[in-house]
């Protein structure tokens, strides 16, 4: 089937249209630029890089891996509550927590202020907010669920059992945990890891509100400061080259390991916590989500409720509302819908040439949203103005531009930036259907379409959704390529949040952000009720 | 039936786009790529449309999102107007061939000709000053003088600073080279680095609360967040301080526009241009925003006005964005995050 | 030394409301192969999980190596109770190739003499040839050889064996379970094996324990369970038979359609009173000459012997094993005999 065989080097030659307009300027000539860069802020920005980067993947696979941990495999108070729960800070954009956390505790914030005035003290032993702690602490407490998420996938259909193998083998339960479940959970950790480090590099928002320099910062300053793109797409391939050596680095290393779970899981029981244990437990769980939650979210409703009387129109709202709805459905759809395909071809018509090709596919999520956006607008436009040409000599009308400007060109921005984000889910299921399960199929006289349908999607179902969720909530945080690609008039959410953002004025951006984070909350507790029955 | 279903897929996935495909309208219209946000374009908009039956449309996004927008629309784009909220931005558009010459009498009557493009091709339409602001129990005003003097040693630990990657001290730093040479703007950059209290912050508004916190004493910011912050809380122990008024004058930039060299409704455009340089327009776009007015007959808000009168550094604005490079490469070398 | 190795007293095991041990009782000699045999759903994996220490007991006593490893108030975790363990789905690790999996247990030895056991192990299970290849790369039977050395690695005193073929098609049961005893042997291991398949309970136990609601029905070797079942549970579950309605006679004799059988019969039945009979089918024997006539309803072709089901003159079914040369067609009459020596019959239930 032609058609299925070509479906990976299809979704990566997507992907590499805008890494290709990037990386095309690799050897174009960048002036003075980069002997400036080096002699001066390119060191630090790469040291800054280095140890953001680490510190937020230490930091994620501390928090994720513990609290997935916690949440498969004991029994606490609140437990079910807080399974959930603790994905709630996806819902949180990062630069909104990054704002809130500055607001809070920085020098001029209540705390600060409130300290100085009971403790008539300069506090200059105060942590500084705004260094590199700050930044590492705000991003792990933003992007931590995607390796809860993952992780906890993985602890939930195999910790248990693993946990036994190693605990016959004379290993205790920490020994155990450290040689065993951890190594077995480490595809989907390892997946969870890498959307956090493409995340990290990626972003621009989180650090430009603590004006923490890092590489993406040298990207858009030698692009929109010094107006030198060449210099800015050679920094953005460098960039894309790390990524890729990691993700081939991670590949090669477990490419001869299959991890099939294990075929059937006993009915989980839960290691009961008692005593000072059990509280231990809860309040580091209630800790952490407080933080990366509940905290931001009661700051930006107080913001919210002063700028709520002058800013607030409903119509208005309930239209940034729709938009942003619509937007991340109509993404999420289109996106999984090219994953069970990309997943699908891939797995029938495995070779080195198709693995590479997917790997190609999900590197758009590490490009900094605003060069993909122009990465990926640049193509496109030109591609829709041959084509209307192309119809205006055929067809003798003037068409004008076809897809510029309609809904069609951000989704398939949408779908180069976020195929990585729905890959690592879906694929992940996807390892689960065996050969032996199309064979039974097979057998039974289900094959082709009707398989697809009737045995691997249903198998499938709790990687789509997963996959979905995160797609959903991450299409309605973006903002670069939702700013560069929406028609007139297709505010959303995030529009509205970077209007008053651009201008500093956060408290004015508490009112959508707050709306933006309860709309994404609507996924998150759907996802729930599925995975949670 | 495997093959009818996958056939269908993509035919359908096609169907579902094309239905997503919305056609424009070729109403009489102008349609406008802003980088000066929403609330601070809307109410001339809908004044010009209630004047002249134009409709106009319009996207936000940033300066750079915008200008390699246009680049990459070509001649295909929708876009008539192009509206940044500085004036080096408009320079590079114009630099990269993105905006057309307009000639016409009415706007190089309303406009001061150093806040316009020489070559005609965009037009500030507000003035952003950028100025001193001190905290009133820790400094005189009789200790401030100018920007260059906020590089002297007095000021060590008294000073906020914004980042550099803001195009704001970008223009700052440009003009200083215009008008003192590289060298020399280096030197002073340097001071204020050494001078700092914090490292650079995000934004202005972080700088006046640092400043009204007394974190620091004085900073360098543009007008009206100084005037957001003072309508919020009239309490607050800043003061504005109008510096270089025995030199050159005080810092301008401008928020302004320029007509796209692509442009479909070319001379709708101009006349929107015109309108918001009038004397109609001209009040509404800078009050909304507690901006000065470009036309030198209109006089600003009055909350405005309160803080007096200020000598402008009368350097053509086009400087700003031909040495922007040029500053942003200085104030790196300054270590000036 | 004692020669007990394992001994549960009465242990009771629930989740929340839900007893699945009610009251569980056995004693394992060193050295012996045990097994919990019963249908799914009685309970045997959930006490094999007791005996490991991934399940706690709510009442009773596990006593390993004469020390309480398990009661109400004692619980030693898993790994300090020296057991070895061979899951259902062999859980292999699929990161670690067939070496490492077997070596993992051995974390304590030092390099040298964990490459000599793994060595050692690789050999007692045939798989030296595969050492360097992932668990996805072997087949079935390979993996289970696998999860088995990687259980006897660290030379347990006690190994458990959950379902451990039921993976595996039937053909490679057989061989691989009378392997698998060997194994055990020689390495002088004592073992208990969960299974519902008494055909490997017999080929690999010394002793099982036939279990059912979560209690264990006889604890006996495979012989006795099959001639002298303790109840009729067990009866019924172990090898094939019917009963047959009987008249006690006196204290030792009991009258059925087909004669008299003399034994000991069950204690509460004076004469008179009403039995059911169990006939095996090797009870029965084909004799041409006798008067008894029974017609032939079903016959299973054995190879070596028919297994025929007659109907008797009152209605009532046995079977017969008979060997194959005497091919009757379905419908007609064979001479048939008593041949029991013995007599394993209970009180009929009251209605």
């Amino acid at each position: 089937m032609a058609i299925w065989r070509s479906v990976p080097f299809i979704a990566a030659a997507l992907v590499l249209a805008p890494v290709g307009v990037i990386v095309s300027s690799f050897f174009a000539p960048a002036g003075d630029v980069w002997q400036h860069l080096l002699e001066t802020t390119l060191p630090l920005l790469l040291v800054n890089t280095f140890w953001l980067a680490l510190g937020v993947v230490a930091g994620t696979a501390l928090l994720g891996i513990s609290l997935a941990w916690i949440t498969a495999v004991y029994e606490f108070t609140g437990r079910r509550f807080f399974s959930w729960a603790l994905l709630l800070p996806m819902a949180m954009p990062a630069y909104v927590t990054a704002f809130v956390a500055l607001g809070l505790f920085d020098f001029t914030g209540p705390v600060q202020t409130a300290l100085r005035a009971w403790l008539d003290s300069d506090l200059s032993w105060f942590p500084d907010i705004r260094g590199r702690m700050g930044v590492v602490a705000v991003m792990t407490l933003a992007f931590y669920p995607y390796v809860y998420l993952l992780a906890r996938n993985a602890f939930l259909s195999q910790g248990k059992r693993s946990l036994e193998v190693a605990q016959s083998l004379g290993f205790n339960r920490r020994h155990g945990f450290f040689r065993v479940v951890l190594p077995m959970a480490r595809p989907w950790i390892a997946g969870g890891l890498m959307l956090v480090l493409m995340e990290t590099l990626a972003d621009f928002g989180t650090v430009a509100v603590f004006n923490y320099n890092t590489f993406t910062t040298a990207i858009y300053k030698a692009w929109f400061s010094m107006f030198s793109l060449p210099a800015a797409s050679q920094l953005a391939s460098l960039l894309i080259m790390i990524v890729f050596a990691v993700i081939v680095m991670e590949q090669q290393f477990r490419l001869r390991m299959r991890y099939a779970e294990n075929k059937r899981t006993e009915r989980a029981q839960r290691i009961c916590l008692t005593g000072w244990r059990n509280w231990l437990v809860t309040g580091f769980v209630l800790g952490v989500l407080f933080l990366a939650f509940l905290l931001p979210l009661l700051q930006l409703c107080r913001w919210g409720a002063q700028s709520f009387a002058q800013d607030f129109d409903f119509d208005r709202y309930l239209e940034f509302l729709w938009h942003s709805l619509t937007l991340s459905g109509l993404a999420a759809l289109l996106i999984c819908a090219a994953v069970i395909a990309l997943v699908y071809a891939a797995r029938r018509y495995s070779s080195p040439a198709t693995r590479f090709a997917v790997r190609i596919a999900t590197i758009g999520y590490a490009l900094p949203g605003t060069v993909l956006a122009i990465g990926v607008y640049v193509p496109l436009v030109w591609l829709d103005g041959r084509l209307s040409e192309w119809l205006a000599g055929w067809l003798q009308v003037e068409t004008g531009p076809l897809i510029q400007g309609t809904l069609a060109i951000m989704l398939i921005a949408y779908l180069i930036r976020f195929m990585a984000v729905s890959h690592y889910p879906i694929d992940g299921a996807m390892q689960r259907i065996t050969p032996s399960i199309d064979e039974a199929a097979m057998s039974l006289g289900v094959h082709g379409g009707m398989m697809i349908r009737k045995v691997h999607i249903p198998i499938l179902k709790p990687g789509i959704f997963t996959a979905a969720t995160l797609v959903f909530v991450d299409v309605m945080k973006e903002m670069p390529i939702t700013l560069m690609t929406r028609p007139f008039g297709w505010d959303t959410l995030a529009v509205r949040i970077y209007e008053m953002t651009s201008e500093g004025q956060w408290e004015q951006a508490a009112l959508p952000a707050v709306t933006l984070v309860f709309a994404g909350l609507i996924p998150i507790c759907l996802f729930m009720r599925q995975t949670e029955k | 039936m495997l093959k009818s279903n996958l056939s269908r897929f993509p035919i359908a996935v096609f169907f579902l786009f094309s239905l997503l495909v919305v056609k424009p309208l070729h109403a009489e219209e102008v349609v406008v790529y802003s980088a000066r946000i929403e609330q601070l374009i809307k109410p001339m908009f809908d004044a010009f449309t209630k004047e002249t039956g134009i409709k106009v449309k319009y996207v936000t996004d940033n300066e750079g999102a915008l200008l390699a927008r246009l680049e990459a629309e070509g001649k295909n784009t929708p876009a008539d107007m192009l509206i940044t909220a500085d004036a080096g931005n408009l320079w590079a558009a114009a630099q990269a061939g993105l905006l057309q010459p307009v000639k016409s009498a009415v706007l190089e009557n309303n406009i001061p000709a150093h806040l316009r493009d020489p070559g005609n091709e965009w037009f500030g339409l507000s003035i952003r000053a950028r100025t001193l602001i001190y905290n009133t129990k820790k400094v005189k005003p009789e200790e401030l003088s100018t920007y260059e003097d906020l590089a002297d040693a007095k000021w060590n630990k008294r000073l906020c600073l914004r980042t550099s990657k803001k195009v704001y001290n970008q223009s700052l730093v440009a003009m200083m080279i215009a008008e003192h040479g590289e060298a020399e703007t280096e030197k002073i950059v340097k001071g204020w680095v050494a001078n700092l209290a914090v490292d650079p912050l995000s934004d202005d508004t972080r700088a006046l609360e640092f400043v009204a916190a007394g974190k620091c004493d004085v900073t360098l910011v543009n007008t009206y967040y100084f005037g957001r912050l003072m309508k919020k809380d009239p309490n607050l122990p800043l003061a504005i301080f109008w510096p270089n008024q025995n030199t050159n004058g005080v810092h301008v930039n401008v928020s302004g526009a320029g007509v796209t060299r692509h442009a479909r409704h070319e001379q709708a455009a101009v006349k929107l241009l015109e309108f918001l340089s009038s004397d109609k327009a001209q009040n509404l776009f800078a009050d909304v925003n507690m901006e000065y007015p470009v036309n030198p007959k209109i006089a600003a808000d009055p909350f405005v006005a309160a803080w007096g009168g200020f000598k402008q550094n009368p350097i053509n604005l086009v400087k700003a964005g031909e040495l922007q490079t040029t500053a942003v490469k200085l104030m790196d070398r300054a270590g000036y995050q | 030394m004692d020669t007990v190795l394992l001994q549960l007293n009465n242990i009771r095991q629930a989740y929340g409301a839900q007893v699945v041990i009610h009251d569980l009782s056995l004693q394992l000699q060193r050295g012996q192969i045990g097994c919990l045999l019963g249908p799914s759903g009685c309970g045997k994996t959930t006490a094999l999980r007791c005996i490991a220490g991934f399940e706690r007991v709510s009442a009773g006593a596990i006593v390993l190596n004469g020390a309480n490893v398990s009661s109400a108030g004692i619980f030693v975790p898993p790994e300090l109770r020296r057991i070895g363990m061979v899951f259902q789905d062999y859980a292999l690790f699929p990161h670690l190739d067939v070496a490492a999996n077997i070596g993992f247990g051995l974390h304590r030895l030092a390099r040298a003499e964990r490459e000599r056991r793994i060595e050692e192990l690789l050999h007692v299970v045939h798989l030296a040839s595969v050492a360097k290849k992932y668990p996805h790369e072997l087949s079935g039977g390979q993996q289970q050889r696998v999860a088995l050395a990687r259980a006897l690695a660290p030379k347990p005193d006690l190994l458990l064996l959950d379902e451990p073929f039921s993976n595996l098609d039937v053909s490679l049961r057989e061989r691989l379970s009378m392997e698998v005893r060997e194994i055990i042997k020689n390495q002088g291991t004592t073992a208990i094996l969960v299974t519902h398949d008494q055909a490997e309970a017999f080929a690999i136990a010394d002793v099982i324990g036939v279990m059912d609601h979560g209690e264990i029905q006889q604890w006996d070797t495979a012989f006795n369970l099959y001639h002298c079942p303790a109840n009729r549970f067990v009866a019924n579950f172990i090898g094939q038979g019917v009963f047959v309605p009987g008249r006690v006679i006196d204290t030792h004799r009991v009258e059925i359609e087909l004669g008299v059988l003399s034994g000991v019969i069950p204690q509460h039945c004076a004469a008179g009173c009403q039995v059911d009979v169990l006939l095996r089918p090797d009870d029965i024997v084909h004799d041409d000459t006798s008067p008894l006539q029974a017609m032939v309803i079903h016959k299973a072709f054995r190879g070596a012997e028919i297994l025929y089901t007659l109907r008797l003159a009152s209605g009532a079914k046995v079977l017969a094993l008979v060997p194959s040369h005497h091919d009757h067609a379905l419908g007609g009459k064979i001479g048939i005999k008593l041949a029991a020596d013995h007599i394993v019959a209970f009180q009929q239930p009251e209605e």
